[in-house]
């Protein structure tokens, strides 16, 4: 193989100088693909050593009154349904305010500030804020509206939350948005229609399904956040849809009563952990069948 | 008049250059003597970089003129003036007069949604909107007029009969215009632009991403258009500019080196750049 290649490829090579390049890069490559491969290995194992225990605790734990009780005392068989129903509020809420925030900026980073100057710092904020620790954002709506008004609320939380998805929203829609080939957009604005028209009624519906994507995303990143809502609605023992009161929620729930050493409180937060993580992965197929249609 | 009514339109929506009717010159050789749109002396800048040199040129009323030149000749770029697309990029200026109905249309203070509605414009690449096919058509329509729903239906009918998809489609027109294949997409933007009743139609080398069926398609679909359209097509394929084209304008390196009847420009053209770019030993 080797000798045809050199009859046909000009001048003659030295053959032991090829046979050694050759060995060497058959070296190169089995250690890239064994450190490679490990790396994947070890990701894999702690993946599913994680799920496997989730799984086999979580639903040892999982029953009806799971989802029909509130919390309770310790032994006075409790269940999350006050926890779950304070996290759809607070999660909903923040999703419904962060949303047309997000969108908006995003569409102002790809529609009016391409490569202006206050366009990349706000960007740069942007993505700061995107990465920035959670727990941050929890002590800045502390100060902002805990400290100020009083006290621990629902409203609080909401907005700690709206803090942390609204930066995955403005993400996904700029990227979204940039995606459109600018003929598009020629096209409408060729048609003699208003660039506010051609964003709403094409651009937007064009990046529509990856928009919806970056929100279902950000809405399963929020479901999960214990931190920020350690400063701001606190969590609750009793049912409360009273967003001016401390509300609970499913993360802080789980975090309180997995440090506990009761039994079926333990039993309780490996549930809620189960349940958390369950809406997380049906949040994300339906993200990924959001984009594919 | 005569010619409208021989077309294939089929209800009361004549294009807005009814107007301008009568002229019967469409013998093959004589240019028309109307103009649509007068080029007068104009500079274009991409920045610094002076990307058309004094362009003079007329564009005769419902005649077909074909730009041709090497790649980054200006013919595009001469093209997006006529419909001050360039306006939608900072950096981009031209100077000069671009006239039509007697206004300088590349005047600061032109109203660029009136002008895109008087100067439409298809592109290389297919553009269908993400919507149904009836939507595709009403888009346009909707944004320069206000149609009751028996109206605007004649109107999209009429459009789609025009740019020769009506048949293809009229089972199918609430469903996604995306499903369309690339040559009926290409026809769907024909029957989009001429949908608004604009005076001037620009194709920018509508058929380079289309099949040779398809490009015959839309090639034949020129010619019939011109009856009611003043047409100006930027192409690559020098054939195609012989087929479609009544004047051809040479550019190069942002000069218009020569205009001329197609048939003089492509057999007897005056200039040697001309001579040698169509006989392929450059561009």
């Amino acid at each position: 193989m080797s000798t045809t290649f050199q009859a046909s490829s000009g001048p003659t090579k030295d053959a032991a100088v090829a046979a050694a390049l050759g060995r060497s890069r058959k070296r190169s490559d089995l250690i890239l693909r064994v450190l490679s491969y490990g790396a994947t290995a070890i990701g894999l194992v702690l993946l599913a050593s994680i799920l496997v225990t989730l799984f086999a605790k979580g639903f040892g734990a999982m029953n009806l009154s799971v989802f029909t009780e509130v919390t309770r005392p310790p032994g006075s068989n409790g269940g999350l349904l006050n926890a779950m129903v304070g996290s759809l509020i607070q999660v909903g809420l923040a999703t419904i305010i962060g949303t047309p925030i997000g969108m908006l900026v995003g569409t102002y980073l790809a529609e009016y500030a391409r490569g202006s100057a206050f366009g990349n710092v706000v960007r740069f904020v942007s993505d700061i804020l995107l990465s920035a620790p959670s727990i941050l954002v929890g002590l800045f709506v502390y100060q902002l509206l805990v400290l100020p008004f009083g006290g621990f609320s629902g409203w609080a939380g909401v907005a700690a939350l709206a803090i942390i998805i609204i930066p995955v929203v403005v993400r996904t829609t700029e990227d979204m948005l940039a995606l459109i080939p600018n003929t598009l957009r020629e096209a409408v604005i060729g048609l003699g229609a208003p660039k506010w028209k051609m964003i709403v009624t094409v651009c937007w519906r064009a990046a529509i399904s990856g928009i919806i994507t970056g929100v279902l995303l950000g809405v399963a990143r929020i479901a999960g956040e214990t931190a920020p809502l350690l400063f701001t609605s606190l969590g609750n023992n009793a049912w409360s849809t009273d967003l001016t009161a401390p509300m609970p929620s499913l993360p802080i729930t789980i975090y309180s009563y997995a440090g506990s050493p009761f039994q079926d409180w333990i039993e309780l937060a490996w549930a809620g952990a189960l349940i958390i993580t369950l809406a997380v992965l049906i949040l994300n197929i339906l993200a990924r069948s959001v984009l594919r249609k | 008049m005569s010619t409208t009514s021989e077309s294939a339109m089929n209800d009361a929506a004549p294009p807005a250059t009814q107007s301008f009717g009568g002229m019967q010159a469409r013998s093959e050789a004589v240019i028309n003597t109307t103009s649509r749109i007068s080029v007068r002396n104009l500079d274009f800048f991409y920045g610094a970089n002076k990307a058309l040199k004094a362009i003079n040129l007329e564009l005769p009323d419902r005649q077909v003129t074909g730009m041709i030149g090497p790649s980054g000749c200006g013919k595009s770029t001469l093209l997006r003036v006529l419909n001050r697309m360039y306006s939608l990029y900072p950096g981009q200026r031209a100077e000069g007069e671009v006239m039509m109905d007697g206004r300088n249309m590349i005047a600061a203070e032109v109203d660029l949604n009136e002008l895109r509605s008087k100067v439409g414009m298809v592109f290389q690449k297919p553009t269908p909107f993400p919507m149904t096919i009836y939507e595709n058509i009403a888009f346009g329509i909707r944004l320069h007029e206000k149609l009751s729903k028996s109206e605007m239906d004649d109107r999209i009918e009429w459009a789609l009969t025009r740019a020769a998809i009506w048949g293809e489609v009229k089972d199918r027109l609430q469903s996604s215009a995306m499903g369309l294949s690339g040559g009926q997409q290409q026809r769907l933007c024909i029957a989009r632009t001429i949908a608004v009743r604009p005076e001037v139609i620009l194709f920018d080398e509508p058929t380079s991403a289309l099949d040779p069926i398809s490009t015959l398609k839309i090639e034949e679909l020129i010619d019939e258009l011109k009856r009611d359209f003043t047409i100006c097509i930027v192409t690559h394929n020098m054939q195609q500019a012989a087929r479609c084209a009544d004047q051809v304008a040479f550019f190069y390196l942002g000069e218009l080196v020569e205009v001329a009847p197609a048939s003089q420009l492509f057999t007897a053209p005056r200039e040697k750049r001309t001579q040698e770019y169509i006989t392929g030993r450059f561009g």
